[in-house]
């Protein structure tokens, strides 16, 4: 082990058990959790995804068009379906996270949590029909 | 007070807005990435719905307000994505003895994504 030992003032260091990297594999919850970690990747692929998307509508008419024909590429449509199932997953467990991260009072009584994952359905509704009319309605 | 009772100088708390960035972060994402994804990633290539014209989307892009929003988007998705996966090699993958490397890379990487966002954006403009 490549461990380096570091001296702490408070406690000599304790045996701790060894622990696989690959841990999560055993049980589904602890595979759902590094899946839903995992989902930064895709979230951060998404910005450069759109950053690439921006520079080429800035770039002119010409450029955009480039754009379009290699998005087309069936691998470039692959990892992007790929991409979009781990951000829908990513949006319904953080979701489903907030109501336990955040309790909202009013009027004194606790605001169900089912409410309030509905509330964020909602928001996530209306910006979804806003950005859709944005771009290809009107 | 004699300067031995004084508290040892303890480093900023950068702890709490990375953690602040984190949640608006995940937030946005949640929010935005779906939608966009499925229409640059999936609706446009595969031919379900048209793509917008370049000039409708310049004028789109060009908009201050849209500007603003999606640097704020971009720049806070990044944040987002950076401490969240330097906790799934921290945590998930078990590599604690490259902590600072990791830290630096992320958010290093956020940084810089960010600065590009906003030189990206503003050519637009």
């Amino acid at each position: 082990m490549s461990n380096r030992a570091s001296y702490t003032e408070f406690h000599p260091r304790w045996y701790r058990r060894p622990i696989s990297t690959w841990w999560w594999l055993g049980k589904w919850t602890y595979l759902a959790f590094i899946l839903r970690e995992l989902s930064s990747i895709f979230v951060a692929w998404f910005v450069i995804f759109m950053l690439l998307l921006v520079r080429a509508i800035g770039q002119g008419d010409a450029e955009y068009q480039r754009f379009l024909d290699r998005v087309d590429h069936p691998l470039v449509v692959l990892l992007n379906l790929v991409a979009l199932a781990f951000v829908i997953f990513h949006m319904v467990t953080w979701f489903h996270l907030t109501p336990q991260a955040m309790v909202v009072r009013v009027g004194g009584r606790r605001v169900r949590p089912r409410l309030i994952a509905a509330s964020q359905y909602i928001a996530w509704l209306v910006v979804s029909v806003f950005v859709l009319w944005l771009l290809v309605g009107g | 007070m004699s300067a031995q009772t004084e508290p040892r100088k303890s480093r900023p708390p950068v702890e709490p807005f990375l953690w602040l960035g984190f949640t608006s972060g995940g937030a946005l994402a949640a929010l935005f990435a779906p939608i966009l994804l499925f229409l640059f990633g999936v609706a446009f290539p595969l031919g379900w719905i048209d793509p917008p014209d370049h000039d409708h989307l310049v004028a789109v892009v060009s908009n201050p307000v849209t500007i603003v929003v999606v640097f704020v988007v971009f720049s806070l998705c990044l944040v987002h994505a950076a401490h969240r996966f330097r906790y799934t090699l921290y945590d998930g993958l078990r590599m604690q003895h490259l902590n600072e490397l990791i830290a630096v890379l992320c958010y290093g990487g956020a940084v810089l994504g960010s600065v590009a966002s906003a030189y990206v954006l503003l050519t637009v403009a």
